[in-house]
């Protein structure tokens, strides 16, 4: 953006951030499980701006979570997820190195409760869920951008929408829930860039849904229409003919013609008429 | 600056507690804006005389009016703005509800310009208002008596938690942009408005930036003559008429067919005199030059040889009074920096071509302006004008129309800027789309799910072609 500045270019920026996913305790549990893994590992192996950077559930809840997920992952990646064919690998040996440091942290080592196997010489870390880790840890100050999930605990499932919004606004945030109100109150408190409620990942599949991001996660949309508008300037054209031209526009400006100009202004047909009565032509 | 940080702390907070986001809030502040410009009418045309000399006809025309117009219209339209609106979802989501949101960035930074210090404050500031935002409003230094006017009265008419004016000159312009927002509005210079976005880049902030440019007229030879007396007073409205000739729409030189130009500039110099009596000094329907510095740049402007030279009409000069006579040029030098800088202020330049389709390509070949006028009847030029130039807008036989037209978004394209506002485009350029997709549980597609298989594979492949028959088809086993 800094560079386009310089020549005053518009941008479209389509950046990434930390996408939380709540869960509310009265879920169909199967069904959200499956539904996290596959925004989470099933889409590239957590490495994509819209996966689930991080869940936030109820400390009551969290135990089961664990369960299902534990399952949804084996019943996608089987026993053993280092050698399904069915996950992708760390892009590189950098982020390779960059998560193997996020999951090495002496704050958050310990809170491994799913998974954490890797394969420098692969490329591989397998799903791994992290339980209640701090913070100020990195896993929870940068976006992930790899298969590490950590869950944060709260005691009431609201209180997860103020640790969203004490955080940069994300690219998308999900919540899984069949209560309404907290519908409601997740769509009109937390900004994203785009939501999903009850699933992950799919509302970018949608074209009459704008993707792109909001404060820190970008500006801009693109996608159906959208990509159409994000790349047109749209032009203003007005056509006027040669008639009906009225010499209160223009200079010498006198007290009649500022009622007239007010009239009109206004829009008031009847202040139109009372003027143009009142007004003297030149 | 501790004073700023605090400010912006406290506007932070009131945003948080979703005080500006309500319908209630939204209508009260459009109504307090109503009011403001109705009570303060005559306070404010003393104002604008004041800093630019404006004329109370210029004044209600372009800055109450404007903003009168402008509120009175958001307050009828908010509701329905603000309402989400469904996306079309094909079958393959079912069952599922997509929406679009509209709301707010948050805190948002609104700077305005000097040459219409009311309305290109206040018509963002009801743009930001209608969306929901909080608002920092910058008025521009430039017009001190209309900027501690605003920062003295808005506080006693809108709320002043959420909307605060905050006055001076450079320093305090680069303290506000060291801080971080959730949008800037920016109306001013393009030299500014790179400052401005190069500041909002080290945040991530979006910008809209209503700059300017060289405006062309364009007077095409199929022109009736019976016409042309309108013609140049809409050219001249253009020109002088429009805070002396420093707007931002304001058209800055005329490309007319040599054969026709000097009817025209004696036509034009009839309009002068006509609008402005025989001394234009003694008018009080004329806007003065801002200021000093501006008055040494136009100075400047004429005082190379060849330029000065090229004075057709006036080209009058009080130093002492900052006046400068409404002056037309014939040809002036094309690399002059009368012809490559952005004149703003009464010096026009009339350029002679030998066949008017050449302005196509005189105008393309120059970075794209606010506005293009063109006074034409060839409906084949007219095309050739859209579809070979670019600009923010173009108006055919008409001039500065185009502002005042809610349904046309007002806003430049490359070096003129980028964004555009006034009508609802005002409301969407101070939202965020936020888009909702809503699921059930059931049912349960298992083709999203791994492990994978050639099954799976072909599944997803039709549903994206929507291929519902095929779908169904391969779930009975009946396609391969």
């Amino acid at each position: 953006m800094t560079a386009a500045a310089k020549h005053l270019t518009p941008v479209v920026l389509e950046l990434g951030g930390k996408c939380p996913a709540v869960i509310d305790s009265d879920v169909d549990l199967q069904v959200t499980a499956r539904r996290i893994v596959a925004g989470k590992w099933q889409a590239n192996n957590g490495q994509a701006c819209i996966s689930v950077d991080y869940i936030i559930t109820t400390k009551d809840f969290a135990p089961k979570l664990i369960d299902a997920l534990r399952k949804g992952i084996e019943e996608c990646f089987g026993t053993d997820p280092m050698e399904s064919k069915d996950i992708s690998r760390i892009v590189s040996s950098n982020h390779f190195s960059r998560l193997q440091s996020l999951m090495d942290e002496y704050k958050v080592y310990n809170k491994i409760v799913v998974g954490g196997q890797r394969n420098q010489k692969e490329l591989k870390i397998a799903p791994t869920i992290f339980l209640d880790v701090p913070g100020d840890s990195q896993l929870m100050q940068e976006e992930i951008f790899g298969p590490l999930l950590p869950i944060i605990t709260v005691e009431n499932v609201k209180d997860s929408i103020d640790l969203i919004n004490s955080k940069p606004k994300p690219l998308a945030a999900y919540l899984f829930t069949n209560n309404d109100k907290l519908k409601n109150y997740f769509v009109q408190s937390v900004s994203s860039g785009g939501m999903a409620i009850n699933d992950t990942v799919l509302h970018v599949t949608v074209s009459s849904l704008p993707f792109g991001g909001v404060g820190e996660s970008g500006m801009g949309s693109y996608h159906g229409k959208f990509s159409f508008d994000a790349f047109s300037h749209k032009k203003a054209v007005l056509y006027r003919s040669f008639s009906g031209d009225s010499s209160v526009r223009y200079p010498p400006y006198t007290p009649e013609k500022q009622k007239l100009i007010k009239a009109v202004t206004n829009g008031g047909i009847f202040n139109i008429i009372l003027a143009l009565m009142g007004w003297s032509r030149d | 600056m501790e004073g700023l940080e605090g400010t912006l702390a406290e506007l932070r907070d009131t945003f948080k507690s979703g005080r500006t986001r309500s319908v209630a809030w939204r209508k009260s502040q459009l109504r307090g804006m109503i009011e403001f410009v109705q009570d303060n009418e005559e306070r404010i045309f003393q104002a604008l005389d004041q800093d630019v000399g404006k004329h109370p006809v210029e004044a209600y025309r372009d800055e109450v009016g404007v903003v009168a117009k402008s509120a009175k219209l958001s307050l009828s339209c908010v509701e329905k703005w603000m309402a989400p609106k469904k996306g079309d979802l094909p079958l393959v989501f079912f069952p599922a509800s997509a929406q679009v949101m509209p709301e707010p960035f948050g805190v948002v930074l609104i700077m305005g310009s000097w040459n219409f210090p009311i309305s290109l404050t206040l018509d963002p500031l009801i743009a930001a208002i209608s969306a929901g935002n909080a608002v920092v409003l910058k008025p521009s230094e430039l017009s001190p008596t209309c900027s501690s006017f605003l920062a003295e009265n808005i506080p006693k008419y809108l709320d002043p938690k959420s909307i605060k004016v905050i006055e001076g000159g450079i320093d305090v312009c680069e303290q506000l942009l060291q801080q971080k927002w959730d949008k800037i509005f920016f109306t001013g210079s393009q030299r500014v408005g790179r400052i401005v976005m190069t500041a909002a880049a080290q945040h991530l902030t979006p910008v809209t930036l209503e700059l300017g440019g060289k405006c062309p007229a364009i007077m095409d030879s199929s022109s009736n003559p019976t016409n042309m007396k309108v013609i140049a007073k809409r050219i001249a409205g253009a020109k002088w008429g429009s805070c002396s000739g420093q707007a931002c729409i304001a058209i800055d030189y005329l490309l007319v067919e040599e054969r026709f130009a000097s009817d025209l500039i004696d036509l034009l110099a009839k309009t002068i005199k006509q609008f402005y009596g025989e001394n234009p000094r003694e008018s009080t329907s004329l806007c003065k030059i801002v200021n000093k510095n501006n008055f040494k740049r136009l100075l400047d402007l004429l005082k190379d040889p060849l330029v000065e030279a090229s004075v057709a009409y006036g080209g009058s000069v009080d130093e002492e009074k900052m006046y400068i006579e409404p002056t037309i040029l014939l040809n002036p030098p094309l690399d002059s920096q009368i012809m490559t800088e952005e004149i703003f202020g009464p010096l026009l330049p009339v350029i002679t071509l030998d066949d008017i389709y050449e302005s196509i390509d005189f105008i393309s070949s120059r970075p794209k302006p606010l506005a293009i006028y063109a006074f034409t009847r060839d409906e084949k030029f007219k095309k050739q004008i859209l579809s070979r130039t670019s600009s923010g807008s173009v108006t055919f036989n008409d001039t500065l129309l185009q502002f005042l037209c809610d349904s046309l978004p007002f806003g430049g394209v490359g070096q003129s800027g980028f964004g555009r506002y006034h009508g609802k485009y005002s409301f969407d350029t101070f939202s965020h789309e936020k888009a909702i997709l809503q699921r059930g549980f059931f049912p349960e597609l298992e083709p999203r799910y791994p492990p994978w298989n050639s099954f799976k594979l072909h599944f997803i492949k039709l549903a994206y072609a929507f291929n519902y028959i095929g779908l169904i088809l391969l779930l009975l086993g009946l396609k391969k």
